[in-house]
Order: structure tokens, then sequence, then C-alpha cells
């Protein structure tokens, strides 16, 4: 891919606090109008990276471009192509949400933007809020404007860092309408988050990072596939097991038994032994892999 | 520059919305410590001849407000924005280092000359109005106030909380601004600490902005207009050194 294609362009980027690296080589290209997830545990290096992006941060070396703008040497192009939504709650207590969003506005050159402004406040339910100091605002409502702020320039690529840590159900859902429209409308969006099924529903690829590095860079299809670890959970009529499988079901603290296999043949077989020694099944629950197990992996491995 | 408009404003807006306490507080300040030391002071005292302690004392009253409210204006709206984390709604931005530093400056220097002012407006009924050389009045203002705004920044930017940037204001900028003769001409001081003052910057804005209210001085006003400028150029050059290089803002 040339460099002017890509929405995010970051190349052998490392980033050292102190004694961590907290950032280690990391290379990544991300397509404009992809939805993308950046996993990885905490201290992983997803905030330093997003950090650089947005120029909050400095990269001791490697190169970082949002559509082919430089972070450094062309940061005002790059930061008026991108949106940040900080994963910190915060505000300015001097001012009420309208204001916030007007001010912010103005920072990027765009004097009159109210009709836009009223649109994503319309979006995102803070009409009712416009005139509220932001410091009366409830937490949700807080993370609500923050996502107003990064998009009050309209950006073609948003990043999203862990927007929905401590967020209520109903905001979470909204808020991801909300994303995934603007993804339809063709916006890039880069997205953090601990919470993998929303990465898995959300994202057409994903990135993991651990310790600065990433271990894995794949679509989620792709990485959905490279576990076939199956679950069974069980429910039996009598208090016991056939000896072949003691070592293999373990029993669970609601007295139900658990075993993962990798191919369907080995629970016909689990299936007929359990016949076969006369216990019958009262309950039974099948689990297909997640990104979870994926990651689990992954993260276990790397 | 339209950057630099729009947090020139911000600043502005930050400051006005809690007037009462970033105008209104130094004014009454200010005026209080006219109250007590003319009237302590007055018959006892006249620094020059011709000239009333109260009217010596007014300029360096409103010299001394417009110190310390161009400082504090940069350095509590910065270090509230690190502490608050909402230092990041600038940064995000695309703003050079150059408009960040000539919005903070702006804002800082504007709040000083509205302070300023409203000192000078409320000692009008305790000392009679001359101005004999208005273009020096203006001058010292502007670089006295242009001057704390800088230091201002650069201590807001350096500290890290905010008992850090209390340290700076109370043991470095209250020093300087009580010395440097304010209440007293530093001719009515022993040889010693009168060249301990005269090493003081902020003697020299204070000596020649009074200068420009009563007409005499104790230093020339030229050696303080080049002391003042020099220290400007001096603080503004490492402030945006510093603000080019990141530090403490874009680790």
């Amino acid at each position: 891919m040339s460099q002017a294609t890509s929405a995010i362009r970051v190349r052998d980027l490392r980033k050292r606090f102190g004694a961590t690296l907290a950032l280690d080589d990391v290379s990544l290209d991300i397509q404009p109008g992809e939805f993308f997830g950046l996993l990885g545990p905490n201290g992983a290096g997803k905030t330093t990276l997003i950090s650089i992006l947005a120029g909050l941060t400095r990269a001791d070396s490697g190169h970082a471009a949002i559509l082919g703008h430089d972070v450094v040497r062309d940061y005002r192009q790059s930061r008026r192509a991108l949106g940040v939504v900080p994963q910190e709650l915060v505000y300015d207590p001097f001012f009420n949400v309208r204001e916030t969003l007007r001010i912010q506005s103005s920072y990027f050159g765009l004097g009159n933007n109210d009709g836009w402004i009223d649109e994503i406040m319309h979006h995102l339910d803070l009409v009712q809020h416009a005139d509220k100091n932001t410091q009366n605002l409830s937490g949700g409502m807080k993370r609500r404007l923050l996502v107003a702020q990064a998009l009050v320039h309209k950006p073609p690529v948003i990043v999203l860092d862990e927007p929905t840590a401590g967020v209520d159900v109903d905001l979470r859902r909204s808020l991801w309408e909300f994303v995934s429209r603007l993804n339809r409308e063709g916006h890039t969006i880069l997205l953090t988050t601990h919470y993998l099924e929303e990465a898995e529903a959300l994202c057409g690829r994903i990135a993991m990072l651990k310790s600065g590095r990433i271990v894995a860079c794949d679509t989620t299809r792709n990485l959905l596939q490279l576990t076939n670890e199956h679950c069974v959970q069980l429910r039996l009529d009598r208090d016991e097991v056939p000896i072949a499988w003691q070592d293999r079901l373990l029993r669970d603290a609601e007295g139900s038994w658990r075993a993962s296999f990798s191919e369907y043949t080995e629970l016909e077989t689990l299936l007929a032994d359990l016949r076969h020694a006369g216990l019958r099944v009262t309950e039974m629950h099948l689990q297909e892999p997640d990104l979870e197990d994926v990651f689990t992996d992954i993260m276990k491995r790397a | 520059m339209s950057g630099f408009a729009a947090l020139f404003y911000k600043e502005l807006l930050r400051f006005w919305k809690v007037a009462v306490q970033t105008v209104v507080a130094p004014v009454v300040m200010a005026l209080l410590y006219l109250l007590i030391f003319s009237h302590a002071l007055e018959s006892r005292i006249e620094v020059y001849p011709g000239v009333s302690y109260t009217s010596f004392l007014v300029p360096g009253l409103v010299m001394m407000s417009m110190l310390q409210n161009a400082f504090s204006n940069s350095s509590s709206s910065l270090i509230q924005s690190k502490m608050q984390g909402n230092i990041v709604f600038v940064l995000l931005p695309p703003l050079s280092y150059l408009e960040f530093f000539l919005a903070y400056l702006g804002a800082a220097i504007l709040r000083g000359l509205i302070v300023g002012l409203g000192v000078w407006a409320v000692t009008l009924w305790y000392a009679p109005f001359q101005l004999p050389h208005p273009g020096w009045l203006l001058a010292f203002a502007l670089l006295a106030c242009a001057i704390m705004g800088a230091i201002g920044i650069m201590a807001g930017i350096w500290a890290e909380k905010y008992d850090q940037l209390a340290a700076f204001q109370n043991f470095l900028i209250m020093p300087l601004t009580f010395l440097s003769g304010v209440f007293y001409s530093i001719h009515t001081l022993p040889p010693f600490w009168q060249a301990v003052s005269r090493a003081n910057p902020a003697l020299y804005l204070i000596d020649g902005f009074r200068y420009a209210f009563v007409g005499q001085s104790d230093t020339d006003p030229w050696l303080g207009l080049l002391v003042a400028g020099a220290c400007f150029v001096a603080i503004s050059a490492l402030t945006l050194m510093l603000l080019k290089s990141g530090y403490k803002l874009r680790h």
C-alpha cells in the first residue's frame, strides 16, 4: 500500500519510558473505511501508540502518518484529519456543553459550526444538556461530550481509546450505533477496548499488542479460526463419570461437568461413553470459541 | 492564526467567568494596602519632594497587582488544565507552539491590564489624577504583564502539582514584587540592600511605571526599559524553546 492511501500508517515505532519499552518496533497499516480494533492487556502500549498518532507523545524513532500526513512534520494536516476520544474522563469545568464544543471547533478554525455541533449533540443525546456546566454532567454524559469534541471538525479518522470503560449498557449501545454509522459513512475507526465481545462484533480487523509488540494482526474472522477449542458443559443424572473421562471432565461449582475439545468426533465419543456407562445427560450446552479464547491463547503464547 | 484567536478567546472567557476572583478580589486587596499604608505613613514619609506618600504608593500598587495577576492568569490556567487533564483539548488541535504561547501570553497581559486599571480607578479617590508621561505608563504596563505572563506559562508548564506552583509564587514572585520598591524608595535602604534591589528586574518595572505618574524615579526609565525588554526577550525565548520541545506537555 502506498503511504498516501493508508488512513493510519505506522512504521517501526519505538518509544521508551525510563526502563520500559512501551513500543518496540511497531508497524501497522489501517486502510480508509476500516473498523480496526487494537487489543492488549494494560500496559501493552495501546495508549502510547494512540498518543503518538495524536501528537501527544513523541516517538523515539519510527514514523506515523494520518492519511499520508506525518504526525510530526505535517502535524496541522494530520491533527485536522484525526479525532481522538481520550481514555481519561476529562472536561473543562469553566464551560458548559455548547461552549465546550464551540471552543473545540474554533481551535480547528471552524468558527461558525453550530449546524454540525447541533447535529452531533442530537446524535449523542446531549441537546437537553447543552447549557449545563460540564462539571455537573454524569460520567456517561461526560463521555458523550468527549466523543462530540472529537467529532467537531468532522475528522475522517476517529480514534476511540477505551470509550466504554465504566459506561452503562444504554450509552454503550447508542455509542456503538453512532460510531458504526460514522464507519458506514466512510470514517475510519480505530478502537481500543477491554471488552472483547465488542471488538469481535464491531471490528473487521484486529491487532493484538503485548509488551509493545504486535503479536497478531488479522481479520476478526481469521483470528476466530485460530482456535478450535470448543467447550461442552453437561449435567448428568448421577454423580459419576466414565473412567476414561475422569481426567478430562472437570466439575464446576454448580455441579456441572466441563470438557474442551477441538473435534466434534470427540463429543460423539464422549456421548457414546456416557450412554455406555448408563449415565443420562439432563442438560447440555455447547460453547463456540470466541475472541476471548483467541486473545488468551495468543497472549499466553506470545 | 485562527487557532491563536480561538485559544486567546477561551483564555479570556476563562478568567472573565470568574471575574470576582480574578479581577475584583485583587482590586480590593490593593485598596486595602492603600488604606492601611497611607493611613500609617502619609504624615510621616515624603519619598520625593512635593509627592505625597499616597501618590507615591498608588503606581506601585497598580504595578504590583498587574505583575501578580498576569503571572497568576497563565500559570493557574495551565496547571488547572494539566491537573484536570483537559490540556489535551488544546494539544490535540493543529495549534503551533507559537500560537499556544501568544494566546496564553495575550490573555495574561489583558488580565493584568484590566486589574491594573481597576486598581488605578479605585485609588483615584485617594490620590489626585496626574499622568505626566502616558507613553512610559503604556510601555511599562505592557512589558510588565508580558514578562509575568511568560513566566507564568513557564511555571505552569514546569509545575506538576499545585504546591510546586504555589512554592514558585510564594518564594519567587511574591518577594520579587514586594521587595521592589512598591512601598518605599530604594534610596532609603542601606547600600548593600540597594545593590540587591537593583538586581531585581521588578524594581525597574515599578520604578519606571511610577515615573510615568509622578515624574520622578530612583532609576532612569530608559535603563528600566532596556532591562525589562531584555528580560522579556530572554524569558520568551526560553519559554518558546520549552514549548517547541514539548517539555512536560508532549512527552
